[in-house]
């Protein structure tokens, strides 16, 4: 089954998991007074999953065809070996250092660490130019942000 | 409209925003011309600082400048590297890059500077002309009918998706809906969908979606793929900026017609820049005369100047439903609105009557906005190609660094950036399997709107009764499921015929 099927499939159960939480739990809590208006906070909701069930269907059961099935994207998934993956799950993966690390480390060093890190996935080594810039960006953007737009970004580790 | 005007011109030739309407040119010619970064995500970036301007008029002059500014960027590298930044530049590229070849590059740039400058302010007239026109027959609009509209809206967005991907469209404009619903909606006083986590109470964040659905796939992809970020040499011979008299009359009808076309094209909810540049290119290259329909595609001037108005041009139009209605015709009005949103202000029929200093400072500053993208952008076309040499090496990281930064100030919330690597990744494989992310979004903004106005209308006609009640909602639903069936019919039947299966006609 091509990829775009088995989204279709995955968001077939998301939707149903959503439609059951719409028709059969979500009405249960519904204070007596409001049970008399015509639109209930699951209506819309009901809606939206029968739609998305029946779309999904189409895209699964290969009703509506395209024009061309061989229409290769930018990257083509089922050679997605031969692509760079390893960085890029190297850089998601340093993504999510920096979004846990953000609040105890603080900004300036998990920035300046993820700037390096980041560019070094890709193959930079030259440290004496790089560096630098991931410091002095670093200190920019918090510079732009903290003092100038005042929006509140902690600077250093917690214990500082 | 002389008042209009006038309370316009006060407001927007105050330094302040004077200076918003530079900044943004200057921030979005550089940024739009980084591959990978459209307009959507550089308005995305931008976000947070409008909000912090905290004048709405101010916000909105920075994020238009920025909009232009990108537009005009992603032309320059499509023009000098092939590599289209924008999708809605990417007709440019059919004639520019030819003629950089030859090159031609700094001939290239001037037509392209000049022929979006026509056609920018051409659509700030027009705009200037029909919006109040469309904002007073807006206002004959009731719930049901806005109801409709959106619902038109969003089928002609995902009607105009791609043919023969009508289904994937609509699939992901309903998955946008549903994740509208999420958290806790206005009417109802109640969370729906958390599953008791309370991140998720207040829905997700706009920004943080945006950030996920077009800048994050896009710097993954250029990571997977090195071939994305064609490195460029030296730019090119940036010289001979001049073009002839007898190429000025040349390109003139051309920037004419196309920005009327554009312009239209741009108002319609779904179509946008991208179609626009796409079929001002075709419509040129079918009424030039046979000789030079010969040199399209090997770099024709009337086939540079044609995309480049009415690209720009669009993007003035589609600030009419924008501003009128409330409704987005694109991604990035549809960024827009939601910045608009957060700064309180509330697009529609109202604005021009409740808060005529922003609608008209907008329209001036479109004015002010090409003039300046014209005076900045001649003489600094040589120097402006030097951002592209940029290492790949540095480029990425910071583009990634700029999507956590951006969803991380707007909700000082280090959860929601686990979230958007999350929906980032979900986005790469959607992108993969060539669904298109647009509508997702469109959807989801407008999604909260669209289930107001249904409960609104459900409960002022106690029923669904208001639809059979009120004969333009009634045929604006017609014209949404028409829009919907009609061109899978059409591919249908012409795969019959191709199949050598005759069907009647």
């Amino acid at each position: 089954m091509a990829l775009d099927r088995w989204i279709a499939f995955v968001i077939l159960c998301v939707a149903l998991a959503y439609g059951y939480a719409a028709f059969f739990t979500m009405d249960g809590l519904l204070p007596p007074f409001m049970q008399r208006n015509p639109i209930w906070p699951s209506t819309f909701p009901k809606i939206l999953s029968v739609l998305t069930v029946l779309t999904c269907l189409v895209i699964l059961l290969g009703l509506e065809k395209s024009d061309d099935p061989d229409n290769i994207g930018d990257i083509d998934y089922r050679r997605l070996g031969q692509y760079n993956l390893t960085q890029a799950l190297l850089l998601l993966g340093l993504m999510v250092a920096y979004a846990l690390l953000l609040r105890p480390a603080g900004f300036l060093l998990s920035t300046f660490a993820f700037l390096s890190a980041g560019a070094f996935v890709l193959g930079e080594r030259k440290f004496h130019i790089l560096l630098p810039v991931a410091a002095a960006a670093s200190f920019a953007v918090w510079y732009l942000v903290d003092q100038v737009l005042g929006i509140f970004l902690r600077p250093w580790p917690f214990f500082i | 409209m002389i008042e209009g005007l006038l309370i316009g011109l006060s407001a927007a030739f105050s330094l302040q925003n004077l200076l918003m309407v530079i900044a943004g040119c200057l921030i979005g010619t550089f940024i739009g011309m980084l591959p990978g970064l459209g307009p959507m995500s550089i308005i995305a970036i931008m976000i947070p600082v409008a909000i912090t301007i905290g004048d709405p008029s101010a916000a909105l002059i920075l994020l238009a400048g920025v909009y232009y500014g990108a537009i005009f960027g992603g032309s320059t590298s499509s023009i000098l590297l092939n590599a289209p930044g924008v999708a809605g530049t990417v007709a440019t590229s059919f004639d520019g890059y030819p003629m950089a070849r030859k090159g031609q590059a700094g001939k290239a740039l001037t037509i392209a500077a000049i022929a979006s400058f026509g056609g920018g302010t051409i659509g700030a007239i027009l705009l200037m002309i029909f919006a109040p026109m469309l904002s007073t027959v807006a206002l004959l609009f009731h719930s049901a009918e806005y109801f409709a509209l959106m619902v038109v809206g969003l089928s002609a967005i995902a009607a105009f998706a791609g043919t023969g991907n009508v289904a994937k469209a609509i699939l992901m404009t309903l998955l946008g809906l549903l994740m509208a619903t999420v958290g806790e909606g206005a009417l109802f006083n109640m969370p729906r969908f958390t599953m008791g986590l309370m991140d998720l109470q207040s829905g997700f964040s706009f920004i943080t979606l945006a950030m996920a659905m077009f800048a994050l796939p896009e710097a993954i992809f250029l990571v997977l793929n090195p071939a994305r970020s064609v490195q460029g040499g030296d730019g090119g011979k940036i010289d001979n900026l001049r073009i002839t008299r007898e190429e000025g009359r040349k390109i003139a009808p051309v920037i004419g017609r196309q920005s009327l076309q554009g312009f239209f094209i741009g108002v319609l909810p779904g179509a946008g820049a991208t179609i626009a540049s796409f079929l001002g290119y075709a419509v040129e290259r079918n009424i030039a005369s046979k000789e030079e329909q010969e040199e399209f595609g090997k770099g024709s001037i009337k086939g540079l100047a044609a995309p480049e108005s009415a690209n720009n041009a669009a993007c003035t139009g589609s600030f009419v439903p924008l501003l009128t209605l409330g409704i987005p015709g694109s991604g990035t009005t549809a960024i827009l609105l939601g910045a608009l949103i957060a700064l309180n202000v509330t697009p529609g029929p109202r604005l021009m009557i409740d808060e005529p200093q922003i609608f008209w400072a907008v329209i001036i500053s479109m004015y002010v906005g090409n003039l300046v993208l014209l005076v900045l952008n001649l003489p600094l076309i040589p120097y402006i190609a030097k951002v592209l040499s940029i290492p790949r090496n540095y480029l990425i990281p910071f583009i990634l660094f700029f999507t956590l930064m951006g969803s991380y100030i707007g909700q000082n919330n280090a959860t929601e950036l686990l979230l958007l690597v999350g929906m980032g990744v979900c986005a790469t494989i959607l992108r993969f399997a060539d669904y298109p992310l647009a509508p997702l979004l469109i959807g989801f903004i407008l999604g909260r709107m669209l289930e107001d106005n249904f409960a609104r209308s459900m409960q002022l006609y106690d029923g669904i009764g208001f639809i059979l009640d009120r004969p333009m909602t009634l045929g604006l639903l017609v014209v949404a499921i028409l829009l919907v069936v009609v061109p899978s019919y059409r591919a249908r039947r012409a795969r019959a015929r191709q199949a050598g299966i005759a069907d009647g006609d």
